[in-house]
């Protein structure tokens, strides 16, 4: 990273810190803040953040790598989490799950070599009356279908 | 004792002015009123509301919190994302009467990162809120204050667990805390506070302007009221549906369209299993208590499958602070596995049975505790169907 990056973050990341607080209570809002404007939360920005709030790096890194939607790694500008949970099983998520493969040529867990998305599977996300379903950074999809998932994918700018 | 019919949140001609009705009343009247109606979690351990609250309301601390979970993340469940999306003034209500109760002025809102979608809604009901003077200083009038605020979780099923919730909101990874003490003595920061599931709070105010006696009417004698039921899986119209306690399996199998039903798994990955033999059991507290969720299965479908489906979210979601639930959820995977392959004796089947029994009393918490119950359940159901296969 280039110093005049670090600088950067550093001051974006006192600016997310002065507006939440500075107390440990306020440690995942100032993550998610961080994570929702770069997709990732960097072993610099945990180091920052763990200064600027007085608590050691490692507390920081247990907190981002416990939940499932933090990641320590920069990855695909979208993010495609498909439910892999049981109702959306049974409604077929593994003939979605294939065509996404196929389409993005790789498998679950990885990125596109143009770092544009990022395939995972997610459990249960409150959609199961109208799964198959996915999340795509934020936005809900239902009610999949393998070609409306490409279409969908295919929207991504 | 007949069960009579009634809809109570999913009816707007209840939902009248209850949070005004509320600060004309004492604290300790309002405590009463919830505890005469009878009403107890909707989060899945049906802990009586009142006797929770009066526990905070008599906790002596300069500060005290309210919580609503909404992290519902149990496999099936989404009545709560129904109510937050389309009842969100009930919710909101319920908890400033729980603050009015219990001497809390602030109020937390634990919502799922998966339902971030609702966030701009949640939040510009609340400005509203704010604006009508039903949140912020003297409440409609009164000199009662509270505050809402929203804060997001990060994809972890376990933060559902009351305590690992608050862990969540204090900074910390979500792991469940030893209990005792319950949060209503040493809750956020330490301080007195309650945690009510999103449905809880929205049963609130319309008691509170319907009253408890007209509440109590409805439902079973245990279970008073009625109770939201996600229904997802092999049936033509799933869907959220409001139903009494005392309703029966083939009743909400009817409502449904299902058919061909082999089996149902009433409150998620971690409730329980029911074959088609025992499907004129009733879902209430005393007889099959759910969360809010039921999952239905057809003839054609392979119930270890189902099984395997279960094991797999519960080895990725156990926190993996405590051995039994952290090993031994990979061990019942890792047996339902051995049994597609054919490579299961029948002894080991059984030492794995014991092993579930294990888990359910070692665990530290509800998720290990709660793990086994599919395992044992389709296995002690299903034997034939499963054994017969090879
Ligand atoms: C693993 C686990 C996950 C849970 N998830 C939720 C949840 O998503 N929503 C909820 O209201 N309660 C959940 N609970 C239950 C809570 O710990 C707690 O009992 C509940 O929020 C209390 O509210 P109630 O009395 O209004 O039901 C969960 C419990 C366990 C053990
Ligand atoms: S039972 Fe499982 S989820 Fe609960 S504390 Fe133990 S390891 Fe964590
Ligand atoms: S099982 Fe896929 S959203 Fe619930």
């Amino acid at each position: 990273m280039l110093v005049s990056e670090k600088s950067a973050l550093t001051a974006e990341i006192e600016g997310i810190v002065n507006e939440y607080g500075n107390t440990r209570d306020n440690l995942l809002p100032i993550l998610q803040r961080i994570l929702n404007k770069h997709g990732h939360i960097s072993e610099f920005a945990q180091q920052e953040v763990a200064r600027l709030l007085d608590i050691h790096p490692v507390e920081v890194y247990g907190v981002v790598t416990f939940y499932g939607f933090m990641r320590v790694k920069e990855e695909g500008r979208y993010i495609v989490r498909l439910c892999k949970t049981i109702s959306c099983d049974l409604a077929g998520k593994e003939a979605i799950a294939r065509a996404i493969e196929r389409e993005l040529d790789i498998k679950f867990g990885e990125t596109t070599q143009d770092k544009k998305f990022t395939l995972e599977y997610i459990n249960c996300m409150g959609m199961c009356d109208a799964g198959p379903a996915m999340l795509i950074n934020d936005t809900v999809y239902t009610h999949l279908t393998p070609r409306k998932a490409i279409e969908i994918l295919k929207n991504c700018k | 004792m007949p069960i009579i019919n009634g809809t109570v949140l999913f009816n707007k001609e209840n939902h009248g002015d209850g949070l005004k009705k509320a600060l004309e009343l004492k604290p300790q009247e309002i405590i009463m009123e919830i505890r005469e109606s009878g009403l107890k979690g909707r989060g899945g351990a049906g802990f009586p509301t009142g006797t929770k609250w009066m526990l905070a309301a008599a906790a002596i601390s300069e500060k005290k919190f309210v919580i609503c979970n909404a992290d519902e993340g149990e496999p099936g469940t989404f009545k709560d994302r129904v109510l937050l999306d389309e009842y969100t003034r009930l919710v909101f209500e319920g908890m400033i009467i729980a603050g009015y109760a219990i001497g809390a002025s602030k109020g937390y809102v634990y919502l799922r990162g998966e339902y971030r979608y609702l966030l701009n809604k949640l939040k510009s009901e609340i400005d509203k809120m704010y604006s009508e003077n039903q949140l912020g200083n003297n409440i409609l009038g009164s000199n009662f204050h509270f505050d809402i605020e929203i804060r997001l979780g990060s994809g972890a099923y376990v933060c559902g667990e009351e305590s690992a919730l608050i862990e969540s909101l204090e900074g910390h990874r979500g792991e469940p805390r030893n209990r005792p003490p319950y949060p209503v003595n040493t809750g956020f920061m330490g301080y007195p506070t309650i945690v009510n599931n999103v449905e809880t709070f929205a049963a609130v105010p319309v008691i509170i302007f319907k009253g408890a006696e007209w509440f109590e009417k409805i439902g079973t004698d245990r279970s008073k009221g009625t109770k939201l039921i996600s229904v997802s899986g092999d049936c033509e119209k799933p869907g959220v549906y409001e139903v009494p306690f005392g309703t029966t399996i083939n009743e909400m199998l009817e409502m449904v369209a299902a058919k061909d039903t082999k089996a149902v798994q009433i409150g998620g990955a971690s409730g329980i299993c029911v074959p088609k033999s025992e499907f004129g059991r009733n879902i209430s507290f005393e007889d099959v208590s759910t969360g809010g969720s039921i999952i239905i299965f057809n003839k054609d479908r392979d119930m270890l499958q189902v099984l395997k489906n279960f094991m797999e979210f519960f080895v990725e979601e156990s926190c993996g602070q405590c051995t039994p639930c952290r090993i031994g959820n990979i061990k019942l995977l890792e047996g339902v596995q051995m049994i597609e392959r054919g490579e299961c004796s029948m002894s080991y089947l059984k030492e794995l049975i014991e092993l579930g029994k294990t888990m359910q009393i070692a665990s530290k918490c509800g998720l290990g505790q709660s793990s086994p119950n599919p395992f044992i359940a389709i296995m002690t159901h299903f034997e034939n169907e499963i054994f017969t296969q090879w």
